[in-house]
């Protein structure tokens, strides 16, 4: 029998649900882990979301670097990290702080603390 | 035969490759960290194996979600770093083994195991980190890369990946060389990167984790993949490749090093040093 795992807290396992609702975000996402690609996102984000079949949903999010958003919406974590690469860098301590809306050094003490 | 000296388990974290790139060794920040692995490379220069096999697995650098194997065994002449998002990391490539290499899928697939044959195989933070932390500078050995689906559910069991170590280990015990091997499990330790349980760390769990896998690993081969995400954080799942190298392992094995710091990033970082 499958295990279940649907009643751990804020977490979106990525298994065959994820990856029917993501397939096409994420073939987005891991296009961007090669530089031309890269810089055609930068040079015309619309145009290059224009060639993949998103859901307007999931289109909005990656436009609005909704990261939260993109992991329930089918994101894989380190797919959805590639976009952060592309957006300016970031670290993963910031994705996280992001997919929380928090501050980042507020999100740090909150890391720590939270150590169990 | 070939003999397995030992094996090491290590976290690898992204954010560590980026420091040493950047020569952050000694700041601050970083040098509790780096410092913790200077006894796991003074047992390595010691011991000088000719070998590493490194259980890892790919983040989307080179395997991609749209066709992942479940186990992979590289088979190249040598690695080059993939590029992970950010263009490839200013490394040389990995030299390989393929010679050993194919005895393993040889005497893997006798064993039924099927893995993915990869004669081509970029390598991403999951393998190169561990390079780093226990080789800085150059590094003197060949390598087998063994990447492990953890990233697309379902991954394999915990007692799969154990399976596959004491597969592994045959196949090595098999091999026609006198050639000294290390064997490193990579990943964990406990954390969580998404969603609102994101930045979930467990120091208790991690280590109940390093003293079970040094004296009862087939123990932790007990654990759900549910309960492994539940109790280290969803991508914690990694730690099943621990396992992998722990069963490549004699039962009874002698503690060189362990060392454990929380949090690093967004991870608990964790070592251990076992030596047959």
């Amino acid at each position: 029998m499958p295990e279940s795992y649907d009643d751990i807290p804020g977490t979106y396992v990525y298994d065959g649900r994820m990856a029917r609702k993501g397939r096409v975000l994420n073939k987005l996402l891991f296009s961007l882990a090669k530089r031309e690609n890269r810089e055609e996102f930068l040079r015309d984000e619309d145009a290059y979301l224009d060639r993949y079949a998103l859901t307007p949903e999931q289109r909005a999010a990656v436009k609005g670097r909704d990261y939260a958003k993109l992991i329930e919406l089918g994101g894989n974590i380190y797919y959805v990290f590639k976009l952060t690469a592309v957006a300016g860098g970031m670290k993963m301590t910031e994705l996280g702080a992001a997919q929380l809306g928090m501050e980042h050094e507020a999100f740090l003490e909150r890391v720590r603390n939270g150590v169990i | 035969m070939a003999r397995v000296i030992g094996g090491i388990g290590t976290s690898h974290i992204p954010q560590v490759g980026v420091a040493y790139d950047r020569k952050l060794q000694e700041t601050p920040e970083w040098k509790p960290l780096f410092d913790g692995y200077l006894p796991a490379q003074e047992w390595l220069a010691r011991r000088q194996p000719d070998v590493a096999i490194v259980i890892y697995n790919d983040h989307g650098a080179d395997l991609s979600i749209e066709k992942m194997p479940t186990f992979a065994v590289g088979v190249a002449e040598n690695y080059p770093p993939g590029d992970e998002g950010w263009g490839p990391r200013p490394l040389p490539p990995a030299q390989g083994d393929p010679d050993l290499s194919w005895h393993i899928v040889e005497s893997l697939v006798e064993s039924e195991f099927d893995p993915m044959i990869a004669q081509e195989l970029a390598l991403d933070h999951g393998f190169l980190v561990p390079m780093n932390l226990l080789w800085p500078g150059d590094w003197p050995v060949r390598v087998v890369p063994i990447a492990v689906n953890v990233i697309q559910h379902p991954v394999p069991t915990a007692l799969r990946c154990y399976k596959l170590g004491k597969a592994l280990r045959a196949a090595l015990e098999a091999y026609p060389s006198d050639q000294k091997i290390v064997v490193i499990g990579t990943g964990g330790m406990s954390h969580q990167l998404h969603g609102e349980r994101v930045g979930y760390l467990n120091r208790t769990f991690d280590n109940y984790f390093l003293d079970t896998l040094e004296t009862d690993p087939y123990e932790l081969t007990k654990i759900s993949r549910r309960d492994y995400m539940e109790k280290a954080g969803a991508e914690a799942i990694e730690l099943i490749m621990w396992l992998t190298m722990r069963a490549a392992l004699n039962d009874d094995v002698k503690r060189v090093h362990r060392f454990y710091l929380t949090p690093v990033s967004l991870s608990s970082a964790g070592l251990i040093v076992l030596e047959n």
